[in-house]
């Protein structure tokens, strides 16, 4: 039902190899988490809780390649589709930031509104 | 066969089957997907419908996809007829063509047609294909706007190109650049307009989206990407240019909108039928309403839409199962597409996912000298995406294995070189398909080398790669067969092999080190990263974070003020133009000449502190004032009250020139000998705003007792009572090292031009993040002297280089972003809050 998912705009509000970012706040205005949202140059589009695993780096501000985005704060390698860490050291195995399932339709992007309101469900590695 | 027609079939079909009334099969449509359907009914039961025939064009139903090849005038109207009138009149079906269906009766059972006809139905197939989609913009309903959807749009489109001129195509996909290269074909001057920065990004990955982009510009079309339409000009009533949301204006005769499809679901919503994107099926292809049908580009079926043919005969099957009752049906389940250009000449083939990431894996060859791109993506062991450019005859393949989905594991290290490779048996082992090559083989396309050469030039002493390169020539050139000389020294030289090359590779996406990376761009005129990424065969389809900022440097580098700057290429300070903090917030440090300031830039910091509740400012070692914990979204309106107390970037956040740091000199010191503030500032005014291999830090002392650290600095001037002592490659960080003397001069002049040749040595030759330290130590201080020193006019001619790249430097990026550029990197999206109701609700 389109009730369970939130129109965030157009798709071309987000230009390719770029994210851009979705701050979600309660009704006093304090925030729950912000929202990273991100246009691969192959042109998919990803959503995770804009936070590295490591040292909650903005992952929205990291270089992205492939469906990859590495942090800028030291550089760790995210993956866009399951927020999982993908280098093998010991703090970086099974890290992850949650991801908030996403689709494209007829050019909008929705995100799942229950994760969204910070429900958000785990990396879909992480059981 | 343009008239429309009422086709009466010759056979009468007489409503009697067996004595029984047959059904009634009405078809909404008379395109592939009916006719088709119709097609594949028939098969099963050829007598258990009577069938009629709606169709809104007014022809019989032809191949659309051929539309090309006619545009292209390549293939005529009736040689791309699928069903011509004899069909219709064998079958005893009744078409009514050029009538569109404009209602349906779901309690009656009847349609009725436009003409005001009344067809009662039994069963109702919906087939109504799919609209094309018109951007909303001023002037979309000119003469001259077409799309490409009919045979009418191509006679339009014929028409046009005979009175010659421009036409500008909107939309770079699959129709975009088929109605591009037809209208090429017939002489017009053609334009290209794609929203998106790769062509055909559906279907293709950047890589081959460019050189399928290099491709189109060599036949003369220009092609602008990331290009957006604002609006389409026109001049009395009929179509004149376009122009774009930058203010270029592309002159045009005839627009052709080709940016995509929407399927046409008006007929069904009105019915009230259930529709969401498309008409939703279920897997026999019924809709919400038992009666009626509906297969092609209308429907939506688990939630997927197609506008591609081949789902549509699968589609077509399984509907003709269902209606039949056939004892076989077993429903459609979704299709794997793929896509081909019809382009003539352009080899071009996608299919599956080939998005990366998540456990798949990117398996890639290029062949620049032969211009191929070939990517498969392997994941669990299967292949799930193939994206092939310049040579597609694995295509099929591909696909195959794709949709078989059967495990690869066995010829994982051979699939990409093809089908013939893969399927010979013996090459798991790419050592052993290297052994088994004959002496004559040849390893090297570049330089003629052969196996057996390589083999010679091992056994004669040649223990490593770079010594296999400098004897033979082997791998020297392109590179693309290093893995076949690293393969054959494991061979021949057994366990003495260490396998180990003595420099570093750029990054893991190729086999080049920065040094033959950057003497590759130049040799080779590299222009742009996606080429440098095809000519030196990268193993990733868009490089990684490490070696897409080193290109975007080199590129830089080697062609100022032509070269245009890739913003995705760059560290976050440097695409934000200030330094991230571990918060996620950034510090921003203005420019201070020579470290000197005054009330006025001291007041507007101060005011800027204030009014962005900055929690900190700090004098920085560069004798520079920082302000910390500014969020991006302020970054902008900061900048603008800097620049307003006339302040600019400082750079503070760049592999770039960062500081110049004086001491107050003979101005003011009892000790000193020369002006070293003045200089310090002209030197700043000179060198800031250049990109760099990594951060520059400069100062000028005084006197040598040295107040601003000179000695510790990339590039350090001590003034002496004789003149001024050039310093250079020093560093103060994890790795402390003292500055050696360059030399020493007479005058300021002198110094300066020292100082720009200098930089533009290290600019030209370091790699990219290797200060000016271990630089120096890896090709020695001599090296430097005698690339400055040796010739007399080289010193003025780096100069001159860093000079001419400096006039496309210095401006202030911060005014740019002040006056409004890329407000996307500092705007959030939007922002989610809850009603304050909602919240109550919740909180109860």
């Amino acid at each position: 039902m389109i009730g369970d998912w939130l129109d965030i705009g157009p798709v071309g509000q987000i230009a390719p190899g770029n994210a851009r970012t979705l701050p979600v706040r309660r009704g006093d205005g304090t925030l729950i988490h912000e929202i990273a949202i991100f246009h691969t140059s192959d042109n998919r589009f990803h959503a995770l809780v804009n936070r590295c695993p490591h040292k909650a780096g903005p992952l929205s501000q990291g270089i992205v390649h492939g469906s990859v985005v590495t942090c800028p704060l030291h550089s760790w390698n995210i993956s866009l589709k399951t927020g999982e860490a993908l280098g093998e050291g010991a703090e970086e195995r099974g890290a992850c930031v949650p991801i908030i399932p996403l689709k494209v339709d007829a050019g909008r992007i929705y995100l799942l509104r229950s994760a969204v309101m910070g429900g958000a469900t785990p990396s879909a590695r992480a059981a | 066969m343009n008239a429309p027609m009422n086709l009466k079939p010759r056979m009468n079909p007489g409503d009697q089957r067996d004595g029984a009334i047959r059904e009634k099969l009405v078809v909404v449509g008379n395109g592939m997907a009916g006719c088709r359907a119709v097609e594949e009914i028939l098969a099963r039961d050829g007598v258990r419908y009577a069938i009629t025939i709606f169709g809104a064009e007014p022809r019989v139903n032809y191949n659309r996809i051929m539309l090309s090849p006619v545009l292209a005038g390549e293939k005529r109207f009736d040689e791309i007829v699928i069903n011509p009138v004899a069909w219709y009149e064998d079958n005893a079906i009744t078409l009514v063509s050029g009538d569109a269906v404009v209602a349906i009766d779901r309690a009656a059972k009847t349609v009725t047609a436009a003409s005001g006809r009344v067809e009662p139905y039994d069963r109702l197939l919906l087939a109504t294909g799919s609209d094309p989609f018109i951007i909303p913009v001023p002037g979309k309903d000119l003469a001259g706007v077409v799309t490409f959807r009919d045979l009418d749009d191509v006679d339009k489109m014929v028409a046009a190109a005979e009175k010659g001129g421009a036409a500008v195509v909107i939309g770079g996909g699959l129709l975009g650049l088929e109605a591009a290269h037809g209208l090429s074909l017939r002489g017009m001057n053609v334009t290209v307009i794609h929203l998106m920065p790769t062509l055909m990004e559906r279907q293709l990955d950047e890589a081959a989206g460019w050189l399928l982009k290099a491709e189109l510009e060599a036949r003369g079309q220009t092609i602008l990407t990331g290009a957006d339409t604002a609006e389409i000009l026109g001049a009395d009533g009929h179509v004149a240019g376009v122009r774009l949301k930058d203010g270029r204006e592309i002159p045009a005769d005839i627009v052709v909108m080709a940016v995509g499809i929407r399927p046409a679901t008006a007929l069904a919503k009105s019915a009230g039928l259930a529709v969401e994107r498309g008409i939703v099926v279920d897997d026999h292809m019924v809709t919400s309403d038992p009666a009626i049908m509906a297969v092609g580009e209308c429907v939506q079926h688990r939630g997927a839409c197609y506008g591609l043919v081949a789902p549509l005969w699968d589609m077509c099957r399984a509907l003709a199962d269902a209606a039949t009752e056939a004892d076989s049906a077993k429903g459609y389940t979704g299709s794997v597409t793929s896509t081909k250009l019809k382009v003539s000449g352009i080899d071009l083939f996608s299919a599956g996912d080939f998005s990366g990431g998540d456990g798949a894996e990117d398996i890639v060859m290029r062949d620049a000298a032969r211009g191929l791109y070939k990517r498969v993506v392997v994941k669990d062991g299967r292949l799930v995406g193939a994206v092939l450019y310049g040579d597609t005859a694995d295509g099929g393949w591909y696909f195959d294995l794709l949709k078989r989905g059967e495990d690869i594991s066995a010829i994982r290290e051979a699939l990409i070189f093809g089908q013939a490779f893969a399927s010979g048996g013996t090459q798991l082992d790419p050592n052993a398909a290297v052994a088994a090559l004959s002496d004559d083989a040849e390893i090297c396309g570049c330089n003629g080398v052969s196996k057996g050469t390589v083999v010679a030039c091992i056994n004669g002493g040649a223990a490593t790669l770079d010594a296999v390169r400098g004897t033979c020539k082997a791998s020297a050139s392109c590179g693309s067969c290093t893995g076949l000389v690293e393969s054959l020294l494991a061979l021949t030289l057994g366990d003495e092999y260490g396998g180990e090359r003595a420099e570093k590779t750029l990054c893991k996406c190729t086999s080049f080190t920065h040094g033959e990376v950057r003497r590759h761009i130049v040799e080779k005129g590299l222009r742009a990263i996606p080429q440098v990424m095809q000519e030196l065969h990268w193993s990733t389809p868009d490089g990684c974070a490490s070696c897409r900022p080193a290109l975007n440097y080199y590129l830089l580098c080697a062609l100022p003020g032509e070269y245009v700057d890739d913003q995705q290429s760059r560290f976050v300070n440097e695409r934000m133009h200030a330094n991230i903090q571990k918060d996620g917030t950034y510090s921003v440090v203005p420019r201070m000449w020579g470290g000197l300031t005054n009330p006025r830039e001291l007041r507007a910091i101060a005011d800027v502190v204030e009014k962005f509740n900055a929690p900190m400012v700090k004098v920085t070692g560069g004798q520079r004032l920082d302000i910390f914990g500014i969020k991006k979204e302020d970054l902008p309106a900061v900048w603008a009250d800097l620049n307003a107390a006339g302040m600019v970037s400082g750079h503070a956040y760049g592999k770039s020139l960062r500081t110049v740091k004086t001491c107050v000199g003979s101005e003011w010191c009892r000790f000193g000998t020369q002006d070293s503030t003045g200089l310090g500032v002209k030197i700043e005014h000179m060198t800031w705003g250049s990109w760099m291999p990594h951060k520059f830090k400069i100062a000028v002392s005084g006197c040598p007792r040295n107040c601003a650290e000179a000695t510790i600095k990339d590039f350090g001037v001590i003034c002496v009572d004789s003149g001024y002592e050039l310093m250079v490659g020093g560093n103060g960080g994890i790795k402390l090292r003292g500055t050696d003397l360059l030399c020493k001069v007479a005058t300021e002049v002198e110094a300066m031009e020292v100082c720009a040749a200098f930089i533009q040595l290290y600019r030209e030759q370091a790699y990219y993040l290797e200060r000016t330290a271990p630089w120096i130590e890896r090709v020695g201080l001599e090296a430097v002297k005698s690339a400055l020193f040796d010739d007399p006019e080289a010193v003025a001619a780096l100069a001159r280089r860093f000079h001419f790249s400096q006039s496309f430097m210095q401006d202030d990026p911060w005014a740019k972003r002040a006056a409004g550029a890329d407000a996307q990197l500092h705007q959030h999206l939007a922002e989610v809050r809850p009603f304050p109701a909602a919240q109550m609700e919740s909180a109860k």
